[in-house]
């Protein structure tokens, strides 16, 4: 037979297995990657020159909108900034509900990591049952800041909203039944031979390479890096927060999965501190319009690993440079390392094992009759009813496994 | 003496040329320092190799109407944020890539290549970044004075 041919073939920016804009140049010999050039930019709207125009408190919303997941990561950490150029002492209130939302936000992201990771290596069982406990945090969410994402509860000076006793009690609840779930995933994730077998060995990133390579979150911390912002550098509420950076040396997406499950059971004890310790007191302080002059470099832990805003202030109310570094930029260069002399099956999963970016901001669907031609508007809870009737109509129905469950509980 | 007033004593000790107004601690964990285009090699060599600052966490490159500055955000395991800063002239900015440090410099560095017009020697072909591939050569967006008008002409 003849030598098998050097191949390069484009994957992306748009492409079935991708589920954000990225293009990869595979170089390939037989099934064989033999390198990969990555090409990014596909979603780079100007944000960074937009905040040059706008004012600070424009700018927050602004750049709550970079991620559709990490929204609330990317608005602390600008604001953050702003506030120690601004010398300004947020209450100790504030800075704990700011914590709240950030775990909130860490557990709705890791289980959506998690049916994401299930369906790219076809186990789209594991998508089905995290995603429908992904809806009791984002419940959670929605109630206390009015959203399921982009929350909208920062403020220069502390947050917008307070929270009551009653929201207290239902987020303990909320968190006793994730955990729950969460232990279960962890069991799967240990016993599960599919699991395992299929992710053992796959994406590998030594701890060196790690080091060298500048990997940050999970993908670090799976290498054996114990880097995370909460404990290196803390913000908010965190340095009067008991709780363990979970790092794990199996270097591969085996060992992220493991990190990110057992992270979540850090963040229900992370939640479960906030609640029993939040103090009371005003809930923001009053911020000037014009920030003074001064520049400022603030780090967060998001769910994907350490974000970076640097802002400089120039005396008015717009800021002269805002810079924003997510932390999937600081992965792209780990994905090629984890790539080389890898299968070309195993790039779907490699590249989700980072958990790039993207967005899940659809609440409202309209819903045309074709009849007569009107319309309404349906919310979530209209279509998931729609969505549980149309299916027990046709003889599926969970209703007695939704009791079970809730007996469990 | 706190950490990071004592990686301040050892950086003027060791280098003559920095002297005390251009090191700033701002806060716990995080120093501002302003350094000479002929020092910034050596003052990274050392902040590297012998203060263990071995995490790039981004490079920042801003234009300030008279200099382009960047900015090196160096983080060590302690916590502490090293932002290491350096001026180049605004017409022609011109530095050296520093990916023999930190591999992963080279995607900050070509972002500071599209959005400021900076040329950085050493630093390896390879795909632009973020701009498209059919932007109009010359246009450096986050330089004070681009006009955006030019994307309006056909």
């Amino acid at each position: 037979m003849a030598e098998k041919r050097k191949f390069t073939i484009p994957i992306g920016p748009q492409h079935p297995a991708l589920k954000e804009p990225a293009s990869f140049s595979v170089a390939l010999k037989g099934e064989k990657i033999l390198g990969v050039e990555i090409k990014l930019g596909y979603n780079h709207r100007g944000l960074e020159k937009a905040c040059e125009s706008r004012t600070f408190i424009q700018d927050i919303y602004l750049i709550e909108r970079i991620c559709g997941i990490c929204s609330h990561s990317h608005s602390t950490c600008f604001i953050q900034a702003v506030e120690e150029i601004a010398s300004l002492q947020i209450p100790a209130r504030a800075s704990y509900i700011r914590t709240l939302v950030g775990e909130l936000e860490r557990i709705h992201s890791h289980l959506l990591w998690l049916g994401v990771a299930g369906h790219e290596i076809g186990f789209d069982t594991l998508l089905m049952y995290s995603w429908r406990d992904r809806e009791v945090v984002m419940d959670v969410l929605a109630e206390l800041t009015g959203n399921r994402v982009n929350y909208g509860i920062n403020t220069i000076g502390g947050v917008r909203r307070d929270i009551t006793e009653e929201q207290v009690k239902t987020i303990a609840a909320a968190i006793d039944i994730l955990e729950e779930r969460t232990k279960y995933y962890v069991e799967v994730a240990q016993q599960e031979t599919t699991i395992i077998k299929r992710l053992s060995g796959v994406g590998l990133l030594s701890h060196d390479d790690a080091l060298r390579l500048g990997a940050v979150g999970p993908t670090a911390r799976a290498s054996s890096i114990p880097r995370d912002v909460r404990k290196d550098d803390p913000y908010a509420a965190y340095a009067e927060l008991d709780f363990k950076v979970i790092t794990d040396d199996h270097n591969d997406i085996y060992g992220r999965t493991v990190v990110r499950l057992l992270e979540l059971m850090e963040s229900y004890k992370i939640i479960r501190q906030v609640l029993a310790k939040l103090p009371a007191g005003d809930i923001c302080v009053k911020a000037p319009r014009k920030i003074p002059a001064g520049e400022a470099l603030s780090r967060y832990e998001a769910p994907r690993g350490e974000d970076m805003h640097y802002v400089k202030a120039n005396g008015t109310e717009k800021p002269d440079r805002v810079k924003v570094r997510a932390p999937t930029l600081a992965n792209t260069q780990s994905v090629k390392t984890m790539l080389k002399d890898r299968n070309l099956a195993d790039m779907p999963i490699v590249i989700a094992a980072i958990d790039p970016c993207f967005s899940c901001t659809d609440r409202m669907t309209q819903v045309a009759d074709l009849n007569n031609g009107s319309t309404q508007v349906w919310d979530w809870e209209r279509l998931r009813l729609q969505g549980i009737e149309w299916y027990r109509k046709r003889g599926v129905d969970f209703t007695a496994l939704n009791n079970k469950l809730k007996q469990r509980l | 003496m706190s950490a990071e007033e004592k990686i301040k004593q050892e950086l003027l000790a060791k280098f003559k040329s920095l002297t005390d107004d251009k090191i700033r601690i701002q806060r716990a964990r995080r120093i501002f320092a302003d350094v000479a285009l002929e020092d910034f090699f050596s003052v990274l060599d050392y902040l590297v190799k012998e203060q263990k600052f071995n995490q790039l966490s981004a490079v920042t490159g801003m234009d300030e109407m008279d200099k382009i500055t960047l900015i090196y955000h160096l983080a060590q395991e302690t916590g502490i944020v090293f932002n290491l800063k350096v001026s180049l002239a605004r017409l022609n900015p011109v530095m050296k890539t520093i990916i023999a440090y930190f591999p992963s410099g080279e995607i900050y560095e070509r972002e500071i290549v599209d959005l400021l017009g900076v040329k950085f020697e050493g630093l390896p072909e390879g795909r632009r970044y973020p701009l498209p591939d059919d932007w109009p050569a010359g246009q450096h967006p986050l330089l004070k004075d681009w006009d955006p008008s030019i994307l309006d002409k056909k």
